[in-house]
């Protein structure tokens, strides 16, 4: 265990190291937060339809899917693609450890420190000024802070699987692009999942996309009721360990096939 | 003791074809013609505790193949190979802290971070205890002279002090087989030299086997007692370096610089191959004519100032054996 939390803590170290981007990046995702939301109150003023979220529950959604967005964002690992491609991923592999956990645990420190490094000040400045509410209750604050530790762990499953596949295709950019689309719309990033049609609601219910977002906003604003959080966090976890078992598969497999390339 | 036992390894590729130009690439889409390379074709040997092989053979033979098979991380077509008694790729991890390897053309070395901070990471990845750990680290500091850039991020150490610290790397968890694959590829004389010294007194001192794969005939010269020759997947040769020599030629070269003015030397057991200035060089075969016999032919009939007789120099006999290879 001790190598995989140096790894990750390695990892977090040299990911923060970034401020400048991490900067930068607050002031973008702040602004596209702002327009978004005004977009909603715009909605919610010409329309008279009864919504399925109230407006205060959207604003918050949408600002908490701004602070914690680079959950999302970081599909594949960049650095484990560069030492496939150059053939360093010899060394990974020459470890006294196991290749799978060691790249999970890059992928939570890519999800982590870089995530933190964002969501505090955002946090404060969405909650200050823009309209961010608290959780609807202790109870709700509690499940929203466990369901969002577990989302990241399943983005980071779906992250190291998408690693993974990149042991075939070496150059995944197409691959890469459907599943980031895919995990944008039905995560809840673009619009909250309630707003879709009510004929798509089983289909997004049973994705695992929703996990990574779309549960954890909704328990904090308390959209999802603190009695159905243990459903909705037991879906998450059975996503995680359903994408686990599919990356550890499909990378026995690929080790077994690895021409390392070059030499 | 064996330490490590290769028995008829097999490792084949399935290469695609790709016809040449646009026409082609079309083609490859619709129908991929697949070629066969063995790139292990049933080789065997056996390697004792404390040797130092040197493994060589042109680019594509199969020498990082085999370093491949023997640490763990290719699984070969057929055939047997135990490191220490385990199978590499059956028994990946326990074999991973027996191994260090060095890629020269790769680092194990965390780009963003400091040399020392990697070898503390590599400490936790091989759970190193703490005291043995400080005692092989600053021995290795020590050695290799690594004091004065321990503290600058990895991507600004020059290629040289980069690979010193990717030695150290490797030996951290005092490993009991050391690959080094190609570890003078690109360095200046000072660092190759400085590169062999700690690698010969790891072999000598801590007994450590070496296996050594390299393009560097210098390297095998100043380092191996022990050469291994592959090419195509096969071994073609195993033996000291004077075997190697003798398989391809037992000639000698006699070097002879002339006083001034001189200018030919003939001899009818010897062939003049090089003529540069003051200096000629001779070859001859020792079982024709012995060097004595030559050297004081020569002393009385020319103005000699100096003399000296050597082997054909590695390079050669290896570019002849390569040479061979391709007829």
């Amino acid at each position: 265990m001790r190598g995989y939390w140096a790894i990750f803590s390695a990892r977090c170290r040299t990911l923060l190291q970034y401020r400048a981007a991490a900067l930068a990046g607050l002031g973008t995702q702040i602004f596209w937060g702002w327009v978004r939301v005004m977009v909603f109150y715009a909605f919610y003023q010409s329309s008279s339809a009864v919504q399925p979220m109230t407006l205060e529950q959207v604003v918050s959604y949408i600002w908490l899917g701004q602070a914690t967005l680079l959950i999302l964002l970081y599909g594949v690992d960049t650095d484990v693609v560069a030492m496939i491609r150059s053939g360093t991923v010899a060394y990974e592999m020459l470890r006294p450890m196991d290749v799978y956990s060691l790249w999970y645990a890059r992928a939570v420190a890519l999800r982590t420190a870089p995530v933190l490094m964002r969501a505090v000040p955002m946090f404060i400045l969405a909650g200050l000024f823009f309209g961010l509410q608290p959780p609807a209750s202790l109870a709700a604050g509690c499940l929203w802070a466990v369901s969002t530790v577990v989302s990241v762990l399943l983005a980071s499953a779906l992250g190291t699987l998408m690693t993974v596949t990149m042991l075939w295709t070496i150059a995944g950019d197409g691959i890469m692009r459907l599943v980031y689309s895919a995990t944008f719309i039905f995560s809840g990033s673009i619009i909250p999942l309630p707003m879709f049609p009510s004929w798509m609601q089983p289909l997004l219910n049973f994705l695992p996309f929703r996990g990574m977002a779309d549960v954890p906003f909704r328990l904090y604003t308390g959209n999802i009721p603190p009695s159905a959080g243990a459903i909705a966090i037991a879906h998450q976890l059975a996503w995680t360990l359903v994408l686990i078992i599919c990356g550890r598969w499909l990378l026995a497999r690929g080790t077994r096939r690895l021409v390392v390339q070059g030499g | 003791m064996t330490l490590i036992r290769v028995e008829n390894l097999v490792k084949t590729f399935s290469v695609a074809e790709r016809r040449a130009g646009l026409w082609g690439a079309v083609k490859g889409l619709a129908y991929r013609r697949h070629r066969v390379v063995r790139a292990l074709d049933g080789i065997s040997f056996t390697i004792e505790t404390g040797e130092l092989v040197g493994y060589i053979g042109p680019n594509g033979a199969g020498k990082s193949t085999t370093v491949k098979a023997l640490s763990g991380i290719l699984v070969p077509d057929s055939g047997r190979c135990e490191v220490l008694g385990r199978t590499p790729w059956k028994d990946r991890i326990a074999n991973a802290r027996d191994i260090g390897v060095v890629f020269g053309q790769r680092t194990q070395l965390w780009w963003d971070l400091p040399a020392i901070e990697s070898f503390d990471l590599l400490r936790d990845i091989y759970r190193v205890p703490k005291t043995d750990y400080v005692a092989t680290r600053d021995e290795l500091i020590e050695r290799l002279d690594l004091r004065s850039f321990l503290d600058v991020p990895v991507r600004q150490l020059s290629l040289g002090q980069r690979m010193r610290c990717d030695l150290a790397a490797s030996l951290l968890h005092r490993p009991r087989v050391l690959y080094l694959d190609e570890p003078t590829i690109g360095l200046d004389a000072v660092s190759k030299l400085a590169v062999r010294d700690f690698v010969r007194s790891m072999n000598r001192q801590r007994q450590i086997t070496v296996i050594l794969t390299t393009h560097d005939m210098d390297d095998i010269e100043a380092l191996c007692n022990r050469v291994m020759v592959i090419n195509e997947g096969r071994i073609l040769s195993d033996g000291t370096l004077d075997d190697l020599r003798k398989t391809v030629t037992t000639e000698r070269w006699l070097t002879v610089d002339m006083l001034d003015g001189a200018e030919q030397v003939s001899d009818p057991d010897a062939e003049v191959i090089s003529h540069d200035g003051a200096r000629i060089t001779l070859r001859f075969d020792p079982d024709h004519v012995s060097a004595a016999a030559l050297i004081s032919r020569i002393t009385a009939k020319y103005p000699v100032r100096d003399l000296f007789v050597e082997n054909p120099p590695i390079e050669q006999i290896v570019a002849r054996i390569y040479a061979e290879l391709k007829l």
